[in-house]
């Protein structure tokens, strides 16, 4: 009797398996998308994390805060960003659409192991956060002379 | 598929901008935030990244049009380690009510929070009747 309401259309089933799928060749293989620390997808702030030999950047996409009060911490490989972004609504106003994230909000991302926490630096433009790390000079490839 | 393009071609006088036309480049719909007052309707989109320059907003008929490029361009030797967003790409389109005045929009862009006013027309803004006694 049940049976219609909880199946999906075969379709939307097939589209749901191959999703898996995906995600099992491509995403849960990462520590990022199948680490302990993950967020799903769709939490605030975005982030996309890109390295060189030299350096990790991870950006936060985080408009409309106020740079000043972001809380960014890093201890040993592991970054904690954390902040706050209060959106004013207007009591008089009819809303009808409130898609926009309201409230605190935190993300902790491992970062690979050979980063220096000493040196991180950081921006904010645009609404973008922007954090580099440089990597330790010992982990960076050396070109190694023939005698 | 040739005739397709010479006919955009001529059409347009830029086959080029015809074919990009044709097939938009996948973009990010930015989140919004929609409200009404008295006197127009404000909308606030999520666009980080997007500064005045790589920001285009097109009225087309009924239809508001937002777009933004992100920037902020990482380094040519950067490998993606993660990505949440995966386009530099935003738009989103809006059907305005003909009660709006669309010749007179107002937007301002700040820290990648796009804020456009849209204001009603004077002759269609809400009036308190008065009952006579």
């Amino acid at each position: 009797m049940f049976g219609s309401v909880y199946s999906e259309s075969p379709l939307l089933a097939q589209f749901r398996r191959l999703e898996q799928e995906l995600d099992e060749v491509f995403g849960s293989a990462t520590p990022w998308t199948g680490g302990i620390r993950s967020l799903p997808p769709g939490t605030f702030p975005a982030i996309n994390v890109g390295g060189t030999e030299d350096q990790v950047t991870v950006y936060l996409f985080a408009p409309g805060i106020d740079a000043k009060k972001l809380d960014i911490s890093i201890q040993q490989n592991v970054l904690t960003v954390s902040g706050e972004r209060e959106v004013a609504r207007d009591e008089q106003a009819t809303y009808y659409r409130q898609e926009r994230f309201d409230g605190e909000f935190r993300r902790v991302l491992s970062l690979p192991d050979d980063v220096d926490p000493e040196k991180v630096e950081a921006s904010y433009r645009d609404g973008i956060v922007q954090i580099t790390v440089r990597r330790r000079e010992s982990a960076k490839p050396r070109q190694i002379a023939i005698r | 598929m040739t005739d397709t393009k010479n006919i955009a071609t001529q059409a347009t006088g830029d086959g080029r901008n015809a074919l990009a036309n044709a097939t938009p480049t996948p973009a990010i719909r930015p989140l919004v935030d929609i409200f009404e007052t008295g006197d127009g309707i404000t909308l606030r989109a999520d666009m980080p990244g997007v500064s005045k320059e790589s920001l285009n907003l097109r009225v087309e008929g009924p239809n508001l049009l937002v777009e933004g490029t992100i920037g902020i361009v990482p380094e040519q030797q950067m490998s993606a380690l993660y990505a949440d967003v995966r386009s530099t790409m935003y738009r989103r389109s809006f059907v305005l009510g003909n009660e709006l005045e669309a010749s007179n929009i107002a937007a301002d862009l700040r820290d990648g929070v796009l804020t456009i006013r849209i204001p009603k027309r004077a002759e269609l803004r809400p009036r308190k009747i008065e009952v006579r006694t």
